[in-house]
């Protein structure tokens, strides 16, 4: 066979054909592929279509309000920032068709506790308890209403949500002392407790009333308020709930 | 059916992220990088010969280009294996996300495969593909006229251009077949979020040990098919060979030996991690495996070799263990890469495990046949183009009919 | 004559050329960038927000898929322990009588919806991306598999859906977003510790809660410029 590429050896001409044959092929099926299988755009449009079409589970709280007025006041309690379906699980197909399906209405303790029961690393001031001690056997909503949850007997007052704090004071040598002595707790602090917060005593010269050398012998053990780490607050190195001594 | 990461739970050491509790890349993402390596270290091996003129290594010049093909033909059926949707893996060629790494496997492989390996066989073995079709039967002599493209001249002038073609690949090959296999450790050594991963290193201690495990192989090959064939194992060529693997090792040795003390001493936030999962999780694979059995000892032996003098017979026993250790070795340092960046916590606080199923798509027997089909194909390669026997025909200018 | 049909045509084509310009900032404008932040000091660690994902996306209800989680600090005085808080156990290991711990808190967890994710740079067939409103979703059409996303996300967020074989994470709850809801997360948290708003709109809950608090985001070294902003977050958490 004549050599077509003239003057390059023919086993060089032999390999060039069968790349050129090759990257032909490459080039005409490439070509000839739809461009739903190619084109990037069309795959992602495609792919944002098909999100968009997921359904919904979860249709928000401003659908309930239409029909639940009163359940929908909670908004002034303490629930005020939760959802309804915070509590009552996906109602996207109840707010669409509310004859056919309810939501749940969990109605027993395995659920309040979910957030309620004590957890220590649950932020100081949230209202938790101890599920065992804690009226056992007893529904929560039998005392407390869900969508206006108010304890039913006034609580001893700061140990309803500060529980950890009253109990690390109740074994401390401040147990005789009422939170009050030192903080001042406006009225607001029991229904928006981060808006209105109790102040905390802010110079030494306040543990100086009790603990100063001026204070009555055969009390609280006293210091020298002048010599005794001047430059520093108190509460440094003394935490205030229990104030153990090394 | 309740799911086999159940029992993971136990195992966990510390803390995990949840989603962290699978490990996503198997035994067979093993597989793969020791296979490219494999495959770019008999390459490498083979340049020697036709760059440097190393003449005694000459008798496994065209071994080394059959094994490298040989192992290069199954190095993509651990990555199909391992895909979920492997058929929808032409994609990696259609539509390449160009930002990847491993979109770059598609290209790098084809264009090694076709342009570098096969052209390089093709012109080494052309003259006597024509001279062994003369004289053959069916099938072999229409299967060799077929792969030399039914060309017939074995003039002078032919046969030189073919020499000079093949020097020419061989020159490109080898920066393909460093990008072949370097590739793989970019694709690890560029993910940042991976401490143990995340390296500049990675990709040159990928290469190296590369390097090694594919010398060691062929020179394995060689000392297993020489003896089958009924011929003497040829000392100065076991010898070279040898050599070579031994400055590899001291060069593998010491970039692996860098990383270490370079980790140790930079103590970055992730050595507490990293310092327990090699203790506890790779102790084995890491500690006795790839460094004390896998390096040092043959580097050990290699060195005995060049000190004592030794005779051939002993020489040709620790060549044999040193190469077999060496196989070892760097199969357990690819294990330790893979499975070591996996098994600790991007949250640098925990330990997860590796469960690896017996059967099934990803589990160990289906490593193994991975590991010794390619062996087989070698076997048929051989026979089609038998590496030892030049065509005893004088090159004669006019082509026979 | 001339000069002032020349200034005629100038004046037109300069008006064009504002209107067009106008058009399309006020377009660029329009593309609402979504963002979300978590007040770490008010999170409970109740969980409703991983169960209502679940429901919501369909995520597989083993505890080896999350596009969301929570994760439980305490820092001791020499150690700091984390757990993953799953919403079906009992959240108390008896840590109170556990008095080392100087600190402890729950921190959510998601996709970061990264703005140089290093998830949509490694696809190698490029299924998964990001949208115009900056979250990253995945194409499961495309993905073959790889899970070469999963290894290069240094948050832990993704993971590989067991039935369907295909990389997911969060998604910001795209189809809700888009029509004006809430992500069901944020939808369903009791004590709003996760805002969820538009980045560039001034009227939008979540550019309050960046202008009022001192503002984390995760691993920042990463370079990733992750869309999920934490207030109070403590330097233990990784």
């Amino acid at each position: 066979m004549k050599n077509p590429f003239g003057r390059l050896p023919d086993a060089l001409t032999r390999i060039l054909i069968v790349f050129l044959v090759m990257a032909v092929a490459i080039v005409v099926v490439r070509t000839m592929l739809p461009p739903a299988i190619k084109d990037t755009s069309i795959h992602v449009q495609s792919t944002i279509d098909r999100e968009l079409a997921r359904p919904v589970h979860y249709a928000g709280s401003e659908p309930c309000a239409g029909c639940h007025e009163e359940p929908a006041l909670k908004k002034s309690g303490y629930h005020r920032t939760l959802s309804c379906e915070t509590c009552h699980g996906p109602a996207k197909a109840h707010a669409e068709n509310p004859t056919e399906t309810k939501p749940v209405a969990p109605r027993k303790r395995d659920f309040c506790v979910l957030c309620h029961e004590y957890d220590p690393s649950r932020p100081t001031g949230f209202p938790q308890i101890n599920p065992v001690a804690h009226n056992p056997l007893k529904p929560c909503i039998s005392c407390h209403n869900p969508h206006d949850p108010k304890p039913p007997t006034t609580p001893e007052e700061c140990q309803a949500c500060h529980a950890e704090i009253a109990r690390t004071k109740a074994v401390s040598p401040h147990v005789m002392l009422q939170c009050t002595t030192c903080h001042t707790v406006p009225d607001q602090h029991k229904i928006s407790p981060r808006m209105a917060a109790a102040t905390k005593p802010t110079e030494r010269e306040f543990c100086g009333k009790c603990h100063g050398k001026q204070a009555p012998a055969g009390g609280p053990p006293r210091i020298d308020m002048v010599s005794h780490y001047e430059k520093y607050p108190c509460w440094q190195c003394h935490y205030p709930h229990m104030p153990e001594v090394k | 059916m309740t799911s086999p990461l159940y029992d993971l739970l136990r195992q966990i050491t510390g803390y995990i992220y949840p989603n962290e509790i699978e490990i996503h890349w198997s035994i067979l993402v093993v597989v793969y990088p020791y296979l490219t390596g494999l495959v770019a270290g008999a390459f490498i091996l083979a340049s020697l010969v036709k760059v440097f003129n190393v003449r005694e290594v000459y008798s496994v010049y065209r071994l080394s280009l059959l094994t490298a093909l040989a192992f290069l033909l199954i190095a993509p059926l651990p990555l199909l294996l391992h895909l979920s949707h492997p058929l929808r893996s032409y994609e990696i060629f259609l539509n390449p996300n160009l930002k990847s790494a491993m979109a770059m496997f598609g290209f790098v492989y084809a264009w090694y495969l076709m342009v570098v390996l096969i052209l390089e066989i093709w012109f080494t073995y052309r003259r006597d593909m024509i001279v062994w079709a003369q004289g053959e039967k069916f099938p072999l002599r229409w299967l060799h006229r077929i792969m030399a493209l039914f060309s017939r001249d074995i003039s002078a002038k032919a046969v030189d251009f073919d020499r000079k073609a093949v020097k020419g690949i061989t020159i490109i090959g080898i920066p393909s077949a460093f990008l072949l296999h370097g590739y793989v450790g970019f694709i690890f050594g560029s993910i940042k979020a991976n401490p143990w991963w995340s390296s500049v290193l990675i990709p040159i201690v990928f290469l190296f040990s590369a390097i090694v495990s594919g010398i060691a192989l062929v020179l394995l090959l060689y000392m297993v098919i020489t003896p089958l064939r009924g011929e003497k194992i040829d000392m100065p060529c076991v010898d070279k060979i040898s050599s070579y693997l031994f400055y590899a090792v001291i060069l593998d040795f010491s970039l692996e030996l860098l990383d270490f003390i370079h980790r140790l001493y930079e103590s970055e936030e992730s050595i507490k991690i990293l310092t327990e999962m090699v203790m506890n999780k790779l102790f084995i694979s890491l500690g006795v495996m790839q460094v004390l059995l896998g390096m040092l000892l043959p580097l050990g032996l290699l060195i005995c070799i060049k000190l004592f003098r030794f005779d051939a017979e002993l020489r040709k026993l620790l060549y044999f263990v040193s190469a077999i250790l060496i196989q070892m070795g760097i199969f357990a340092t690819r294990w330790n890469v893979v499975m070591g960046g996996q098994m600790f916590s991007k949250s640098l606080r925990g330990l997860t495990a590796y469960k690896m199923e017996l059967t099934g798509v990803e589990g160990l027997l289906t490593a193994v046949a991975l590991l010794i089909i390619p062996f087989f194909i070698l076997a048929l390669l051989i026979k089609i183009l038998p590496p030892w026997d030049k065509a005893a025909a004088p090159a004669s200018s006019e082509p026979a009919s | 004559m001339l000069r002032r049909s020349f200034v005629f045509k100038l004046l037109s084509v300069l008006t064009v050329v504002a209107g067009s310009a106008a058009t399309r900032i006020r377009a660029a404008a329009q593309t609402v960038r979504y963002g979300m932040g978590v007040q770490i000091d008010k999170c409970i660690g109740c969980g409703r927000c991983v169960e209502a994902c679940k429901e919501e996306n369909g995520v597989p209800t083993e505890p080896f898929y999350f596009r969301t989680w929570v994760e439980r600090y305490r820092i001791k005085k020499d150690e700091t322990v984390v757990q993953n808080i799953d919403s079906r156990i009992s959240t108390d290991p008896n840590p109170a009588t556990d008095g080392e711990v100087l600190r402890s808190f729950f921190v959510p967890k998601l996709c970061n919806q990264c703005d140089s994710p290093p998830c949509v740079q490694v696809c190698p067939v490029g299924a998964t991306f990001t949208t115009a409103e900056g979250v990253t979703l995945v194409d499961e059409t495309r993905c073959i598999g790889c899970r070469y996303c999963i290894q290069a996300c240094p948050y832990g967020a993704r993971y590989l859906h067991p039935v369907r074989q295909v990389a997911d994470k969060c998604t910001f709850c795209y189809h809700r977003v888009r029509q004006g809801l809430l992500p069901a997360c944020v939808e369903v948290c009791p004590t709003q510790a996760r805002i969820f708003g538009d980045l560039g709109s001034n009227a939008s809950p979540l550019t309050r809660f960046r202008r009022m608090n001192k503002i984390h985001v995760l691993k920042p070294q990463m370079n990733t410029e992750p869309k999920v902003f934490y207030s109070e977050m403590d330097g233990e958490v990784r």
